[in-house]
């Protein structure tokens, strides 16, 4: 049950991206053009999705446990490092060139397979990579 | 539907397609009790620490990935979107990949589970990714570097 719950959480995410325009770069970094031709559809793909989850988050606490699971894992909320600042300026500039952030790349598999492709193992290996750097293999 | 001002736009397309990725983010916080950020699911699929979510739940995340885009692609009868080449796929992949670990989260993880239940470090994280993001563009249009084909 966990698995197929998985499964179609994952396949409904990959339609919503899709249907979006966030696996369409085009799309993406027209958003990001904030000081150009600005294209706000990605507001709306944001905007929606924040009022279902903020539904969501408020059935949280009436559910002794969720479904198929016997606890909740929820990471904290306020904790402010210098890594959370770096990786996310490092993440925003990588989005800013091509366009993709993770979902839609993986997503764009069944798009664009080779563009894909070369997005996705970049992404791995850059995550490989800070795995080596604090040193854990 | 159109909106007024921004021909380009899609923002039916946009509402439906948000509505879906929060319904797929409250699946996986109300069955599994998960937090829904691609990257970190994409690390524990391939080994590379990440989410906390088992591997097989993990795979079948990421797998499900592509197999939702396949069914809008067949049910659209094609899409076209442009993508850069391989230079900057590769540069931008090294760049998203080394950064949502570091950070923490991408668009997924902090930008709709976080907000969504205001957490302080989630909406810092994605004013960052964004203003970064807007700042790559604009540096990149001002330089006439241009990416998608």
């Amino acid at each position: 049950m966990k698995t197929l719950a998985s499964l179609v959480a994952g396949i409904i995410f990959g339609a919503g991206l899709t249907i979006g325009g966030m696996t369409d770069p085009a799309r993406v970094r027209g958003f990001l053009d904030l000081f150009g031709d600005w294209d706000p559809t990605l507001a709306f793909v944001m905007g929606a999705a924040l009022i279902v989850m903020a539904i969501a988050w408020r059935v949280v606490p009436g559910m002794a446990r969720p479904l198929f699971d016997d606890d909740f894992h929820i990471p904290g909320k306020s904790e402010l490092t210098p890594s959370l600042i770096g990786g996310a300026v490092l993440f925003g500039v990588g989005w800013g060139i091509a366009g993709l952030c993770p979902g839609p790349g993986f997503a764009a598999l069944a798009i664009e397979p080779l563009s894909a492709a070369i997005f996705v193992v970049s992404m791995l290996v850059g995550m490989a990579l800070l795995r080596l750097m604090e040193g854990k293999s | 539907m159109m909106l007024p001002g921004f021909p380009d736009a899609a923002p039916l397309d946009g509402l439906i397609g948000g509505a879906l990725i929060g319904v797929a983010a409250a699946i996986m916080l109300l069955t599994l009790g998960r937090i829904a950020g691609v990257s970190g699911i994409a690390a524990k699929a391939f080994g590379l620490g990440g989410s906390g979510l088992n591997r097989m739940g993990a795979w079948a995340f990421v797998i499900g990935l592509p197999l939702g885009a396949l069914a809008v692609l067949l049910a659209r009868g094609g899409l076209e979107p442009s993508f850069a080449g391989p230079i900057p796929l590769v540069i931008a992949g090294l760049l998203v990949g080394f950064g949502t670990r570091l950070g923490s989260g991408c668009t997924s993880g902090h930008g709709v589970c976080g907000i969504s239940r205001l957490s302080g470090r989630s909406i810092v994280a994605t004013i960052t990714f964004m203003a970064a993001g807007i700042a790559t563009v604009a540096v990149m249009n001002a330089l006439g570097l241009e990416v998608l084909s």
